[in-house]
């Protein structure tokens, strides 16, 4: 595995480390220094946070705003205030997502938007209003019918008030040629990750899910196109980099898109023998399934019908006509994993709800998985890294969980 | 916000010993009895049965094609009640659902692993569709999902957007009336085997606003001094027949006419309301609450408000399946119009500060001496938020907030001598208050 942040002296790092290295810390400051120096090297420009799981971020580059993603402060921060806006048994990230905001760790950002993903980052939206009355923020509302001229007709009106109240606020003017070209630097985002993720698929060892994790974090903080860049480059000198296999079993991981686990978590799950094939943390960047019309004649259109047509199987989403658990079993072939750890954060509706569901498609196609939670503040590993070891040795001897 | 006092010694206050029951209590009753037998045999009567929740229930479009509602969180509740609830619950979280989630969702599912016997004991007719309404609540989409694994069973689908500031715009309404006419309204009579007759829809809606001038009548009866319901406990009953299979029938005006004739009677006898021990005496303290109450024992803790004297005045909670104090009501003139804005005005369905605007009205309009949150640990929808809101009300009104827990239906989450402690010394709070007032 590469550590990104131990340095011995006099060593020089790869060029994929030295990506990592700038690529955790973007991740770890939570004052949002790169988007303070994008909004200083952008005069104008805007930047606005959103909780997760998806915005369609080209749309808010397109008018000039830098799209920012918040994923609350991890294990980075103590609550004091959050915690007293919430019982105990609502989960971790608006608590630390409320602290962040009131101890001005988000002053930089000009905006916040609060997608529909369940009933507390809604409720969440509701509250940031009271709490920030003199700032801008908005509810996105997704649809969750998917026909064409029902949901993706909504979802674009959506979208085109998110864009003029935002242009009300000082943003660009939408301008669909603007969009066409923030849609094809999202398409580049979108590839360079395609080609990440095939090689964590192929060689595990070479390319460990913490590392991938940490590159797509840093990608919430920054344009598309740099991004897109940042992972070209990485992907180029990762596979230059010498790496030796290990007898690993094959896992997805499930239920961690909205809090996030500590990056330490996702290395427990390494470290006990699983290698992480797929994963739906942070899915945000990866929501779209498919590549975006560019050329469309109404690019803001083909944005919205985008999320319709290939919008990732996920907790939030509906799931329609569709057979629940079948995205699942597609992708555990697709990967060729040997089985799925659920990771669900505490007191997370959508995940929770859900894993029942998915675990008896796993069931009935003998899959073996397990399951734990975690918050995004949780500093224990030893018992999920001895039930994943567990699981590990269990799938490798025999095959299933006995 | 409530700061922990001594809990006090004070005579609990004086109940008359109920006569008989209210007459529309009777009516009601047998409202339901009758709706259960007919579920008893929907099947051998060839009537189809649809799943579906209360908030953004489309009842009207039902009855206009002869289809049979069940309400599963109304199950739950009265599972809840029948103390059937935790036995259900434990089932569900054996079968692998987490202890973290909603206790009606768990509810539910244990009953239907156990029988799917209903409150009346009679066992439910399985669905011939999920109506799935997603109103106000997230849940929702996952427990019909959920449903629909084990019943296989077609959903049809009706999204409500999100009213973030308390506005329906032009978008919202629209994309709410398509779906009505190109999903919802297709999936039913595909289901009815029959075209939607819009006169008899139409009739429907009439009656549906009948009843609901009378139910704001009856609301607005708790303004009146000693107030003559209690809006939250007594509330729950009378939401009972518009927030279910009833609203937009005959026997729902009956049932409101006669439930505000009641309650006229009761001002003019300057009495209060009925409560599980007799009727309320003295009314020391008016409290508008926030949030659903705690069902596994209803009886006991509506006796902690009733013994000191504390009658709800107005609640939200009572507004989940409608609110027509705010001015609307179902309009025959726009059929389908009307149904998305119902269905987009219900109270989870509002954004937070206009859920707070709401209370803050309910606060001053209704003369509260205080403004309780029960905040429950199954329904985020209601509790993300709450305590922002306890301190913006305080903030607003001066008027002293009050913060108990518990939850809807898993008994495990309902502590009698805490609640009671924390209860007790808020109604101290509220006389310090007066006091200091006074002094």
């Amino acid at each position: 595995m590469t550590e990104t942040t131990t340095q011995t002296p006099g060593f020089t790092p790869d060029r994929a480390s030295q990506i990592l290295q700038q690529a955790r810390a973007m991740m770890e400051d939570l004052h949002l220094g790169p988007v303070q120096r994008w909004k200083a090297a952008n005069p104008g420009g805007m930047a606005i946070g959103y909780m997760p799981i998806y915005v369609p971020r080209p749309l808010f580059e397109a008018i000039g705003c830098l799209p920012v993603t918040i994923f609350g402060g991890g294990d980075q921060i103590d609550i004091i205030r959050g915690d007293s806006y919430f019982q105990s048994y609502i989960c971790h990230i608006p608590r630390s997502t409320i602290e962040l905001g009131l101890n001005g760790h988000l002053n930089c950002l000009d905006g916040m938007v609060f997608p529909s993903l369940c009933d507390v980052i809604r409720n969440l939206g509701g509250m940031w209003k009271m709490l920030f009355p003199d700032r801008w923020s908005s509810y996105l509302d997704l649809p969750q019918n998917f026909a064409l001229h029902l949901g993706g007709k909504f979802y674009a009106q959506e979208l085109k008030r998110i864009a003029r109240e935002l242009h009300e606020r000082g943003a660009k003017a939408y301008d669909p040629e603007a969009l066409r070209q923030a849609v094809r630097n999202e398409n580049r985002r979108r590839l360079a990750i395609n080609v990440l993720d095939e090689l964590r698929r192929n060689e595990p060892w070479r390319l460990p899910t913490s590392d991938v994790y940490v590159l797509l974090r840093a990608g919430g903080l920054m344009p598309a196109l740099e991004h897109a860049q940042m992972l070209e480059e990485f992907a180029d000198a990762v596979r230059a980099r010498p790496a030796r296999p290990f007898d690993n079993v094959r896992v997805v991981l499930v239920g961690a898109f909205c809090e996030q686990p500590p990056l330490d978590l996702i290395r427990t799950l390494e470290k006990s023998g699983c290698d992480i094939v797929d994963d739906d943390l942070q899915l945000g960047l990866r929501y779209i399934e498919s590549a975006i019309d560019a050329d469309a004649d109404d690019p803001l259109e083909a944005l919205a019908n985008s999320f319709i047509q290939y919008g990732a199987a996920t907790a939030s989403r509906y799931i329609g006509t569709a057979e629940k658990g079948a995205a699942l079993l597609e992708k555990v072939k697709l990967t060729k994993a040997d089985g799925v750890v659920f990771a669900a954060a505490s007191f997370c509706d959508p995940a929770l709800l859900d894993q029942p569901m998915l675990e008896a498609a796993l069931e009935r196609a003998g899959v073996p998985f397990t399951a734990f939670k975690f918050s995004e503040n949780t500093g224990q590993f030893q018992v999920i890294r001895e039930q994943a070891g567990a699981f590990s040795d269990s799938v490798k001897l025999w095959g299933t969980v006995q | 916000m409530s700061t922990a006092l001594p809990v006090r010694n004070r005579p609990a206050v004086s109940l008359r010993p109920a006569t008989a029951k209210d007459s529309s209590q009777e009516r009601q009753k047998q409202m339901i009895a009758d709706h259960y037998e007919k579920l008893a045999h929907a099947k051998e009567n060839g009537q189809k049965v649809v799943y579906t929740f209360v908030p953004g229930n489309l009842t009207e479009l039902l009855q206009s094609l002869d289809l049979l509602p069940v309400l599963p969180e109304i199950n739950a509740l009265q599972s809840g009640m029948r103390q059937k609830s935790a036995g259900y619950i434990a089932e569900a979280e054996k079968a692998g659902h987490s202890e973290d989630v909603c206790t009606y969702v768990k509810c539910d599912i244990g009953m239907l692993k156990s029988g799917n016997f209903g409150p009346t004991g009679t066992k439910l007719p399985e669905p011939d569709l999920l109506l799935l309404s997603y109103t106000g609540c997230f849940t929702f989409l996952k427990w019909f999902e959920l449903l629909r694994e084990e019943y296989k069973c077609p959903v049809v689908m009706l999204h409500v957007p999100y009213q973030p500031d308390g506005v329906i715009s032009p978008e919202m309404r629209e994309y709410v009336v398509n779906q009505l006419r190109d999903e919802v309204i297709p999936a039913l009579e595909k289901l009815s085997g029959k075209k939607l007759d819009m006169d008899k829809l139409k009739h429907h809606l009439d009656l549906s606003k009948q009843a609901e001038d009378d139910l704001v009548k009856v609301w607005e009866s708790a303004k009146h001094k000693p107030s003559p319901i209690d809006g939250y406990f007594g509330g729950v009953y009378y939401i009972g027949p518009i927030f279910t299979a009833f609203r937009g029938s005959q026997e729902a005006v009956e049932y409101y006419r006669e439930l505000r004739s009641e309650c006229e009677a009761r001002i003019l006898r300057n009495e209060g309301p009925q409560t599980p021990d007799g009727v309320m005496g003295e009314q020391r303290y008016r409290l508008v609450v926030e949030g659903p109450p705690n069902w596994t024992s209803f009886p006991d803790f509506w006796r902690m408000f009733a013994k000191e004297g504390a009658v709800v005045v107005a609640s939200t909670y009572t507004r989940v399946g409608g609110l027509y104090d705010t001015g609307f009501r179902h309009d025959s003139s726009q059929p389908l119009e009307t149904m998305a804005d119902y269905c987009l005005g219900c109270y989870t369905n509002l954004g937070l500060p206009t859920r707070v605007d709401l209370l803050e009205r309910y606060i001053r309009e209704y003369e509260a001496d205080g403004f309780l949150i029960n905040s429950v640990k199954s329904c985020n929808s209601f509790s993300a938020g709450q305590l922002l809101m306890l301190r913006q009300l305080e903030q607003r009104t001066g008027v002293p907030g009050g913060f108990i827990e518990s939850d809807l239906v898993d008994p495990r989450y309902f502590s009698k001598a805490n609640i009671e402690n924390r209860l007790q010394s808020y109604f101290q709070m509220i006389d310090a208050r007066r006091l200091r007032v006074s002094a």
